[in-house]
């Protein structure tokens, strides 16, 4: 008999942008060798919109519902890192009660965010979206609560130049009350869900470690750099609004993998509850909305505004030449300079940890693509 | 003295004593047109109650309501959708090969139906051919199904549906032996390998006097029939739905019932390996089959409406580092204490010691295997062309 | 700074628990969401009530208020809105107000600066159209009806006439003692 030469060759998958877990429009075109990936090479662009060159035509209060549409799951901190950076640049004053405002909505904010993050993450490991469907109930909640303050769900265009469009109803307290006193019980169900899940820790510990000096090179922000165990949180080492008043821990994870970014997550909801308590504790009466006129035009000059966003620093650079809309505006995605480890992460690890891996970095195409 | 049989008769192994006196014993061709009718019938009414007690409860797991359009309560909704399904277009991808593409709904359709050729359905021997060999005809037709899933990998060109042809052949591979092996601790107490004979052996059901051949069948089992967390082929999050990646209409559909078919064939040989199959009081035995199927069937989708997934290393790891170890342990420590333990009603006894034993057992199993880690060093493109 | 993801991970590295207590705990939670009610509900015999400042798929336009001053138009960030007004005896006359829902995005900009209370976000949200031409809301369509009813965004009067919220917290809460709360 002949002897044939038998050899294994790579192949590549073009996952995305249509697949059921690249969160959005996003593709990889992907070498396997079996089910190892050899090679990743990211592709965006799917989503893009031109947000930047849009907000170039439009005043600096109609560019607030288009932030809306960057990160849309989470529209809040969007419009607040926005709007700070407008302040920044006229000099506006915010009223007290306008920023403990918005420390509550973006917050609660922070919660619904991670809640997504985290059950899909947990969708992605294979649950049959139960974990997910216990957190889109709180976050049901939170965008409940969303609607009452601001008639939306989604995007919000809460907040304006100089505060907030609205007070919140009388309504809104007693339940804001109760959802940060249940909350707790209920991250200790999903914990009890999640955490100890011997399947969960087996496909997450150790699984796209990503080092302390990757992470700082490649200027990642948010859960996922602090999960590397590098302690960094703007809202307490570049303090902005009013955080210097709120006594809260920052998470830190130790070996930089996927159980340590979703238990970083974890771990900042329940901080975030806090904060939301003595917020609702201290907030003042009075004005939420500084009176401006009705266009805002500030200076000439350059400002970058930056937020910790639920998903790493989120920044905005605007230039202004003194008219009535921004001569530039550019927006730093947070997920988007994360995301540029994803290759370093994945490469040897199988098709089902780079679904997981690309999961865990928590992207929202929306404001990647912008 | 067993009356002279014809040679249909000894083929089907009809034992006329455990059907009623007007039952067309001494005619085996009527005997097996009745109960193939008879079995296709259960299966496919069943295969319908799990897809909506799946659903139903699955979506109460979640906190939703579930399907509840179609019929009462959406008792119809499995009707509703085989309809869509039949209207649906059939596409069939251009670079697929057409005979296979077409074959392979079929071929993993049918072995889900053949199993219950051996299953006690109807009460002591009521069944279409009680063989002496029940357990390797229910091997040999369950392990078969994996060929339907590898030919549609195969034909569909397409690189999901292979990877997903490609896991299920491994896991099929892996999981075939420990599932044997833990059948072969109830082959050792019940003497017999006829299913009916297993059903009649279980005074005590096997499920106590073999926890932990029960744990690795059912185990064994979810991996067989693709169920979470083994459900690596249609890992839905990986590989879109694996195998049937490029199937629409009618030959979806198909899979779908064989899928559910399978989860059907595995409830049933649980429950009469483990559970004492038909045998129960008051309430006909085809009922408490039934009951007992959906205990089986609950805790599967249980445990799929809870975990997640293992990767497919993991998968294989625990089928080769614990499962067969633990199932070739078990067969050993069931043979000894058959040799030693006069069968009797002291049996009882056998039930606590045997527990304490497989808890022991899995005990030190979870302190030395680890299923961590898993990264595999490779070089990249770049890497190999320098 | 504490880091209490550091100490937990060390913990459960140290204490290697039996392979499947976790899954157990797990199999527990789920088996409560089981027992209890659902969270969701069979939409169309059950609505919920949305919420007071809803913006919803639809405006309401009092063309008795309405100055034709085009503020709204000028405040829409994608120039949804044309007005175009004639002049009558003592003021002007709005001869043609539209607005193109197709392309709108429901940022309320509009009813936030109409300085005469003209314009109204609606209630309304099943309002699927089968072609684009349709979205485009004309005059005599806009005003209010028995199915037009505007909704309280940045309209205070309206707001305090319209029914409490459905929230999934009250439906889907933890039970607790009703405290009387305080309101900042
Ligand atoms: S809601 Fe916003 S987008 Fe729509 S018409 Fe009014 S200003 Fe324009
Ligand atoms: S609706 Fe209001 S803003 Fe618009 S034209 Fe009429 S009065 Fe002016």
């Amino acid at each position: 008999m002949e002897a044939t030469e038998t050899r294994t060759e790579p192949f590549v998958i073009n996952l995305g942008p249509h697949h059921p877990s690249t969160h959005g429009v996003f593709r990889m075109r992907v070498t396997f060798d079996g089910e190892v990936v050899v090679d990743v090479e990211p592709m965006f662009g799917y989503l893009h919109r031109g947000i930047e060159k849009l907000a170039e035509g439009r005043t600096y209060t109609q560019i607030i519902p288009l932030t809306d549409r960057l990160d849309y799951l989470a529209s809040m901190t969007n419009n607040w890192g926005y709007v700070m950076a407008v302040e920044k640049l006229a000099g506006v004053p915010v009223p007290e009660r306008a920023e403990y405002l918005r420390v509550i909505v973006g917050e609660m904010m922070r919660i619904s965010s991670h809640l997504l993050a985290t059950g899909f993450l947990i969708n992605e490991l294979g649950a049959f979206f139960t974990p997910l469907m216990y957190m889109y109930r709180e976050r049901e909640k939170i965008l409940d609560l969303f609607d009452m303050l601001c008639g939306q769900r989604l995007t919000y265009n809460y907040m304006r130049v100089g505060g907030v469009s609205h007070d919140p109803p009388p309504e809104f307290w007693p339940a804001v009350k109760r959802f940060v006193r249940e909350m707790p019980g209920y991250i200790d169900e999903y914990e009890g869900l999640v955490t100890t899940n011997e399947i969960v820790l087996a496909r997450t510990k150790d699984v796209g470690v990503l080092s302390k000096e990757l992470a700082i090179n490649a200027s990642a922000s948010g859960p996922f750099l602090r999960a590397t165990g590098v302690d960094w949180d703007l809202r307490r080492d570049d303090t902005y609004s009013i955080y210097d008043r709120f006594k809260f821990d920052i998470p830190v994870g130790t070996n930089g993998d996927v159980f340590d970014r979703y238990m970083c997550r974890i771990q900042e909801m329940r901080q975030c509850c806090r904060i939301i308590e003595q917020a609702l504790q201290q907030i003042p009466r009075g004005e939420f909305r500084a009176r401006l006129p009705h266009l805002v035009r500030p200076p000439a000059g350059e400002v970058y505004g930056h937020i910790e966003a639920p998903r790493g620093e989120l920044g905005f650079y605007l230039v202004s030449d003194n008219s009535i809309a921004p001569y530039r505006f550019h927006v730093r995605p947070s997920t988007m300079i994360n995301l540029t480890t994803l290759r370093d992460l994945t490469i040897g690890w199988k098709l089902a940890d780079l679904i997981v891996i690309f999961g865990s970095i928590d992207v929202v195409l929306g404001e990647i693509d912008r | 003295m067993a009356p002279i049989q014809s040679a249909e008769q000894t083929v089907l192994a009809i034992r006329p004593e455990g059907l009623p006196a007007f039952w067309p014993a001494d005619n085996p061709w009527l005997h097996a047109l009745v109960f193939i009718v008879a079995s296709i019938a259960f299966a496919l009414v069943m295969v319908i109650v799990f897809i909506y007690v799946e659903r139903r409860g699955v979506a109460r797991f979640q906190l939703r309501l579930g399907p509840n359009r179609a019929g009462p309560e959406g008792v119809l909704q499995a009707v509703a959708d085989l309809i869509k399904l039949l209207l649906k277009e059939d596409i069939v991808p251009r670079l697929a090969d057409k005979v296979v593409h077409l074959l392979a709904p079929i071929v993993a359709t049918v072995p889900a139906f053949m199993v219950f050729a051996v299953v006690p359905l109807w009460g002591d021997g009521a069944m279409l051919a009680d063989l002496n060999a029940g357990v390797l005809y229910f091997i040999a037709i369950s392990s078969f199904g994996v060929v339907g899933v590898f030919m549609a990998g195969w034909a569909s060109s397409n690189k999901y549906s292979l990877i997903s042809a490609m896991r299920g052949v491994a896991q099929m591979v892996s999981y075939e032996i420990p599932l044997v092996m833990a059948l072969l601790g109830v082959v050792v107490f019940a003497g017999t390998l006829s299913l009916n004979g297993i059903v009649d052996a279980q005074s005590i059901p096997f499920a106590l006097l073999q926890p932990l051949a029960a744990v690795i069948y059912f185990l064994a089992m979810s991996a067989e029939i693709n169920r979470t967390p083994f459900d690596l082929l249609e890992a839905e999050s990986e590989i879109i739905a694996g195998y049937h990646t490029e199937y629409s209409g009618m030959k979806f559909a198909l899979f779908y019932v064989a899928e559910y078919g399978h989860a059907v064939a595995g409830a049933a040989i649980f429950a009469t390996f483990f559970l004492g199959g038909w045998k129960g009081p008051v309430l006909p035995p085809v009922l408490w089959l039934v009951i007992k199927m959906l205990v089986v069937f609950f805790v599967g989708f249980w445990a799929r409406a809870t975990l997640p997934r293992l990767r497919v290393d993991q998968v294989m790891g625990l089928g080769w580092k614990a499962l067969l170890p633990l199932a070739v342990i078990n067969v050993l420590i069931a043979a000894v204490e058959v040799l030693f333990w006069p069968s009797g009603t002291t049996q009882w006894l056998l039930v606590p010691i045997n527990i304490a034993i497989g808890a022991l057992l899995v005990f030190l199993w979870s302190r030395t295997v680890s299923l961590r880690g898993g990264r595999v060093e490779v070089r990249t493109r770049a890497e190999v062309k320098a | 700074m504490k880091s209490e993801p550091e100490q937990k991970s060390k913990r459960s590295k140290d204490k290697k628990r039996v392979f499947g207590a976790g899954i157990a705990r797990g199999l527990r939670v789920t088996m409560k969401g089981l027992l209890g009610r659902a969270i969701t509900t069979s939409y169309p015999e059950h609505k919920l009530v949305v919420s007071k400042r809803f913006r919803g798929n639809e405006f309401v336009w009092y063309p008795a208020r309405c100055t034709g001053c085009s503020t709204c138009a000028k405040s829409c960030p994608h120039g949804n809105i044309e007005v175009v007004t004639r002049r009558g005896n003592n003021a002007y006359e709005v001869e043609k107000f539209e607005i193109d829902t197709g392309r709108c995005m429901f940022c309320g900009l509009c009813v936030e600066s109409c300085p005469y209370d003209a314009l109204c976000l609606g209630r309304g949200y099943e309002l699927a159209k089968y072609r684009r031409g349709d979205l485009v809301l004309e005059k005599e369509a806009m005003q209010e009806s028995e199915k037009r009813k505007p909704s309280g965004y940045f309209r205070p009067k309206i707001e305090k006439t319209l029914p409490a919220q459905t929230l999934l917290i009250e439906r889907a809460g933890r039970k607790s003692r009703k405290k009387k709360e305080s309101v900042p």
